[in-house]
């Protein structure tokens, strides 16, 4: 007969796990409930009375035209920033993928871009097109095009685009070179000598094959950018000019801090949380069941 | 339809040589087999007539065109690859029309070309499954089809028959046969198989450290291989290899042993097959039995030649009684005994 091995209670696998645990309650699980909890909270202009109103805060934002105005915004936003991070790293790794000499060299300086933190990426493009000093206004007045982004909504909402990209194109790259070079050569080989010209072969064999990483990408840059913009955002234009890109993520810090409606703040973020949680579960749901093809 | 000349083929990677100067004339609807032990340059060989390596130095011709500078797809070939390289993500059907839509064929066309090559196959049961849902045959079945149904001048395989197993090898062996003979395109056959060129080939290239060693008809190799190393990579089991002496029309054997032999002096290499040595009481050979491996149809009898230390295979027909330790006595029609130069390894007979 098998005997059950017992082994002796111990406080030695609860202490391994402790540091893990605590810090998930400290920095995720408090002020999730904090926020849960602030969001039902009213909260008079000097701080000194607070009323307990259910979900009327949730009311009032979602008649605010200003916080759907800034939902759509988001949408464009990410939507924009994954397309456009999405198809030039796809285009950078395609190149990298058929290059022979010095492969390293380029594959090292495209991924270092992943490095720079999201502040001074804001702050690079903030220098590049700055109005009276940016070298890249200062090009672009010279073929006739007037920029001025701190005054400009549309230019303002491209700016901070091509900087979240930017900033991402690194990371997708690095996903696609990985993809690409995962599909067996001879495969690609196969389809030359069935008479596919690179582009064809790109377009029917390498880009089918990746779709997996397409989709996994796609999830991926959704969240960063809703999530992990703020910093540009805050670097380039301050949800400015008059709200043009104030994002989701920035008007929860902006209402909050400094416009002190902590309730109407706590329940944007209520609201921001509840989406990440359905991306995720999306990504969950599909990715691990891998794009069929 | 076409021949394919190589002419001085030469193929360096960096400043090292991996192919020194190929020279082959193929006939139109020839097979030709490209054999040898791994890492002799028969794959890049191979993949330099299909426009995936470039060519060093030399010449390549399909037809009456020289195709060095071509795009693969520009050449009208077709290839089987090793591991059949199916698009994982189309049907069976769509596999086999991918380079016909590409080259813009009509829809009806297309079906057509792929319905019967699918019949000849016998694949038209799975048109429409994807390549992962086909066991290895089938996947080769579909590579195949996937070349045909192109209707090129030449098709290339390279080694298209390593990842099936013994049984059903030796089943695609004989359809690749038939199915070249019947559709008449000039092919050719990378393998490591020596069974399998000998069965498949008109012709067969030996090729051995980036050297062409012998190019001929299967027979002629088994029967006056130019090379130690073609004596020895053709037939099974291998040539045993004795050194030898010659002066005055006799050949002696290390142990004394005296074959009458051609004319000629000095040292020597004397090429004997297992199969051509014959049991035989008054036999001059003698072989000192180590070991012997009951095989049904024949006997294999290892050993060494009585008094020296040089390996000795000898195949007996039938079932035969030999234990450790005996002596056998053995003789060898002269005509089947090859002599090569110990230093060249040039054939001398």
């Amino acid at each position: 007969m098998l005997k059950r091995v017992h082994f002796p209670a111990s406080i030695l696998p609860y202490l391994l796990v402790a540091p893990q645990v605590i810090i998930t309650l400290v920095f995720f699980i408090w002020p999730a409930s904090q926020a849960l909890w602030q969001s039902m909270l009213v909260q008079d202009a000097f701080g000194l009375s607070t009323q307990f109103v259910w979900f009327e805060n949730f009311q009032a934002l979602l008649a605010d035209p200003l916080y759907l105005a800034s939902f759509k915004r988001t949408a464009f936003f990410s939507v924009a920033v994954a397309l456009l991070s999405m198809s030039y790293a796809l285009v950078l790794a395609g190149f990298a993928d058929r290059v022979v000499r010095g492969a390293m060299t380029y594959r090292t300086l495209l991924i270092w871009p992943y490095a720079v933190a999201p502040v001074l990426a804001g702050a690079l493009w903030v220098f590049m097109f700055n109005p009276t000093l940016g070298i890249l206004s200062y090009g672009l007045e010279l073929v006739g095009y007037d920029w001025n982004h701190k005054v400009n909504g549309g230019q303002a909402m491209a700016l901070v685009i091509m900087a979240a990209a930017w900033k991402q194109v690194a990371y997708n790259f690095l996903f696609y070179l990985a993809a690409m070079q995962s599909i067996p050569r001879s495969v690609v080989e196969a389809a030359a000598i069935d008479g596919a010209g690179p582009m064809k072969r790109f377009w029917t064999i390498i880009f089918p094959l990746i779709s997996p990483t397409t989709f996994f990408l796609l999830v991926i840059n959704a969240v960063y950018a809703f999530f992990d913009t703020f910093g540009i955002i805050h670097a380039i234009t301050q949800g400015g000019p008059s709200n043009a890109t104030t994002i989701l993520v920035y008007k929860v810090f902006n209402d909050g801090f400094v416009g002190l409606d902590l309730g109407s703040s706590a329940a944007q973020s209520v609201i921001l949380m509840v989406l990440v949680i359905a991306m995720t579960v999306v990504q969950f749901k599909f990715i691990e069941r891998k794009v069929e093809y | 339809m076409a021949t394919i000349t190589l002419n001085d083929l030469r193929k360096s990677y960096g400043t090292t040589e991996v192919l020194h100067g190929v020279q082959a004339e193929i006939a139109d609807g020839e097979f030709v087999v490209i054999v040898g032990p791994s890492g002799c340059g028969k794959s890049t060989l191979l993949r330099m007539i299909a426009g995936l390596e470039k060519v060093s130095e030399g010449e390549i011709r399909i037809g009456d065109r020289i195709v060095n500078k071509l795009e693969p797809a520009q050449r009208d070939i077709a290839m089987v690859f090793q591991n059949y390289a199916l698009y994982p993500h189309m049907s069976v059907r769509r596999n086999m029309a991918y380079g016909l839509k590409i080259r813009g064929l009509p829809k009806a066309e297309i079906n057509r070309r792929v319905e019967e090559a699918a019949d000849i196959l016998e694949i038209g049961d799975y048109l429409d499954r994807k390549p992962r849902q086909l066991s290895g045959g089938q996947r080769q079945r579909v590579a195949m089809g996937r070349a045909i149904v192109r209707d090129p001048q030449v098709f290339l395989f390279d080694e298209p028959l390593s990842n099936l197993d013994a049984k059903l090898r030796v089943q695609m062996r004989l359809e690749i046969r038939k199915l070249q003979k019947r559709l008449g395109v000039t092919s050719i056959y990378v393998t490591h198989d020596q069974v399998e060129a000998m069965t498949l080939g008109d012709r067969l290239m030996v090729l051995n450290g980036g050297y062409a060693e012998q190019f001929g008809t299967p027979i002629e190799l088994y029967e006056r291989p130019q090379t130690v190393f073609v004596a020895g990579f053709i037939g099974s089991p291998a040539m045993n290899f004795l050194p030898a002496t010659m002066a005055a029309g006799t050949i002696t054997l290390e142990n004394g042993t005296r074959l009458p032999g051609a004319a000629g002096e000095g040292a020597l290499t004397l090429g004997l097959r297992p199969e051509h040595l014959v049991n035989d009481a008054d036999g001059p050979i003698r072989l000192r039995v180590a070991l012997s491996e009951q095989l049904g149809a024949n006997t294999l009898v290892h050993g060494t030649l009585e008094g020296t230390d040089s390996a000795l295979v000898v195949s007996l027909d039938g079932v035969r009684a030999v234990t450790e330790g005996d002596v056998l006595s053995l003789s060898i029609p002269q005509d089947a005994m090859h002599q090569f130069d110990p230093a060249t390894g040039r054939r001398l007979n």
